[in-house]
């Protein structure tokens, strides 16, 4: 099949912002370099080396974190600006939405501004005529069209913008994250028109962080990752590896703050732990339960030296999927040997609220001797808990909660889940019918 | 470049709407809305023949009145002196058509001149209506000339329109510096007084190289003064010159243009 985009070795580099410009000017006039100086100086490669192409009739997603250059590909494709290096082929007309309702004058009629608006878009007056009927009623703007557009809700502008764009009628459809404008609704008429575009065999590019619409929408997908294209095709495969990895990098992110709150926390606590409010902590252990704000204090008499999340197969880890096992492993130093000692294990959703709570004496265990380094695992077989951040609390204590070492909120780690239900808890379920319920296999 | 303009051809009911835009946007929500086209105009003449025969009172009957003697350079002035600061201002203005929509940058400094001329034109009409007043009827072989110098300013303040619009992306401070030096022009411009006078005279060839200086002497000759156009050399000659000013300038936009997107 003939290729309706193709992106062949494209690079794009912006030049830095530099707060330079005033005194160009000067030195341009100076050395009569007007045209070298606007040569970037100071450089961002937005893209490089990016190829990819899409069929005619096919619908492409383009995915990739905040700033790895999905909006420049668009642009590139659109037009609007010329790659630095390598060539952007397209064939046919292009309509893009990218930014909705760009060129309305707030002043003027919404009537007016389709006209113009069109005209901007390349229809012409009788076309826009025609079609106008069409474009306001998918905007479900009828009894708001000869108002001023500077009256409208951003939402109604967006919607109209939108109706303009899409009636255009182009070959091919450029998309830029412009599904969250409407309501459900609204957004469902997009979908819809966008299908419609698809048995028409259209061709439609859309840059968007919707996971679920490449999946369900997408013949391809694209995963551009740092201005590189990492990944082209099936599109279930591109987010599979997309998901994996924001995973590595949330990992990451989250292995480095529990490290700082760690390390900030054992500060705090040294420098308070003769003072008075050290002791009063210490008292009382169960209140401190409840304290929102993380913190480390206790003797020290046995000390926690590091706190290990780690999954079914042993590596370290911060995010787990929701169900599976997970290791919770507190290696401890005793300076010499105690003979009352309590291990404690606390479980926090992010809103403070204690998931679950227990520890070694609470499980009659009665203590005999800890001495040396040490450590003690803490078990889940399935980890059944809802999509979100958790915090953990890890404690060694006296049985009558005085504390040697106390760990308030100080790891974190994140479930993930591909189901989004609600709550905290999520037993292990299956639902069983009927014979007589029925469901179809494919979702929405 | 050529096929660039080319396309500006192509580009002509898109040029036509916004500048119809322009016009109806700007009185939007007045309350006297397009009259102020003639309203703004009608005061001015108001106050200028006030000063002009009040206050101090014009001695040169060559030049009488002399409020509509300076209204015909004003006018024109105006409409160059309004273009050329929106031109420049049209680019970063319109910054997000230039940046999200694929839209011909050039349609946008176009589209400040022509709205402006409209707006000349309007106030053309109380000129004329009080040219008729004082039953200072232009000569109708002269009114020829009239379109000539029309084309003629239009092709020269669209060409400076379009490079100051480019410019202006790059470098801001043009914004600044163009508000002063109209100041400046007007003033070195025999708008407010008359070319023939003595102390103009000493100055002439500095007068001549100002290209406004052409535009004014021919817009006076054409709707005050009585008898044939003397200057009507200098006025091709200017127009003969603002074509290649045009190409120029276009070059230079059509160099530009691709910086345009991430400059704004």
């Amino acid at each position: 099949m003939k290729a309706a985009i193709e992106l062949t070795n494209v690079s794009k580099v912006y030049r830095k912002y530099s707060g330079k410009q005033f005194s160009t000017l000067k030195s341009a006039f100076l050395q009569r370099s007007i045209l070298r100086d606007l040569r970037p100086s100071e450089v961002f490669p937005a893209l490089t080396d990016v190829s990819f192409s899409v069929a005619r009739g096919s619908t492409c997603g383009v995915i990739g974190r905040n700033g790895s250059g999905k909006s420049t590909a668009l642009k590139l494709v659109a037009g609007i600006t010329k790659p630095t290096a390598g060539t952007v082929r397209v064939d046919g007309r292009i309509s893009a939405l990218i930014e909705l309702g760009a060129g309305f004058h707030p002043e003027i009629s919404g009537r007016e501004n389709v006209y113009i608006n069109g005209i901007m878009l390349g229809l012409t007056k009788s076309q826009i005529h025609s079609r106008f009927d069409d474009i306001v009623e998918f905007a479900e703007l009828r009894e708001f069209i000869d108002a001023p557009v500077k009256t409208y809700s951003s939402g109604m502008y967006m919607r109209l913008g939108f109706a303009v764009a899409i009636n255009v009628d182009p070959d091919v459809l450029l998309v830029d994250e412009v599904l969250a404008v409407g309501d459900e609704g609204f957004t469902h008429k997009c979908l819809d028109k966008f299908a419609e575009f698809r048995r028409r065999n259209k061709t439609i590019l859309l840059v968007t962080h919707s996971l679920n619409l490449v999946e369900k929408f997408c013949d391809d997908a694209v995963w551009l990752n740092n201005g590189r294209a990492m990944t082209h095709g099936d599109p279930k495969r591109v987010v599979g590896s997309y998901l994996a990895a924001v995973e590595e990098s949330e990992e990451k992110l989250l292995a480095e703050t529990t490290a700082r709150a760690v390390e900030d926390a054992g500060r705090k606590g040294r420098e308070g732990r003769e003072g008075e409010q050290a002791e009063e902590r210490a008292a009382d252990p169960t209140s401190n339960m409840f304290q929102a704000t993380e913190g480390r204090w206790g003797t020290r008499e046995v000390e926690i030296t590091e706190v290990v999340f780690s999954g079914a197969d042993g590596q370290p880890a911060h995010i787990f999927h929701s169900g599976d096992p997970m290791n919770i492993t507190v290696k401890v130093r005793s300076r010499q040997a105690v003979e009352d000692f309590v291990f404690g294990i606390g479980l926090f959703n992010a809103e403070g609220v204690c998931c679950y709570g227990t520890n070694t004496y609470l499980e009659e265990m009665n203590p005999r001797r800890l001495s040396g380094d040490a450590d003690a695992t803490f078990a889940i077989d399935g980890l059944d808990l809802v999509e979100g951040t958790y915090k953990v609390d890890v404690a060694v204590h006296k049985r009558d909660g005085a504390p040697y070492d106390y760990h308030r909120l100080l790891y974190t780690f994140r479930v993930k889940s591909r189901v989004h239900d609600v709550g905290i808890y999520r037993p292990k379920h299956t639902w069983r019918f009927s014979p007589n319920v029925v469901f179809s296999r494919d979702q929405g | 470049m050529f096929s660039n303009l080319a396309n500006l051809l192509r580009y002509r009911g898109l040029i036509a709407s916004l500048v119809a835009r322009e016009l109806k946007a700007r009185y939007r929500g007045s309350m006297f809305g397009f009259f102020w086209s003639f309203i703004n105009p009608l005061l001015l003449l108001l106050i200028y023949s006030f000063v002009f025969t009040s206050i101090i009172p014009n001695e040169d009957a060559k030049t009488r009145p002399y409020a509509l003697f300076m209204f015909c350079g004003i006018l024109p002035w105006t409409w160059f002196a309004t273009s050329l600061s929106d031109a420049a201002g049209s680019l970063i203005a319109g910054g997000n058509l230039i940046k999200k929509v694929l839209f011909p940058a050039e349609v946008l400094p176009i589209v400040n001149v022509l709205a402006n001329m409209v707006h000349f034109f309007l106030g053309l009409t109380i000129l004329i209506v009080f040219l008729v007043v004082y039953q200072k009827m232009p000569d109708p072989w002269d009114l020829v000339w009239f379109p000539i110098a029309v084309i003629v300013q239009l092709v020269f303040t669209t060409a400076l329109g379009l490079a100051l619009a480019a410019l202006a992306v790059h470098f801001r401070d043009i914004r600044d510096i163009l508000a002063n030096l109209l100041t400046l022009w007007f003033f070195a411009t025999p708008i407010i007084y008359p070319y023939f006078q003595p102390n103009v005279q000493k100055f002439r060839p500095l007068f001549n190289v100002n290209p406004f200086t052409h535009l004014a002497i021919s817009y006076q000759e054409i709707l005050f003064f009585q008898g044939p156009i003397g200057h009507w050399k200098w006025l091709l000659g200017l127009g003969a010159a603002s074509i290649p000013l045009f190409l120029g300038c276009y070059w230079m936009f059509d160099r530009l243009r691709d910086s345009f997107a991430e400059a704004v």
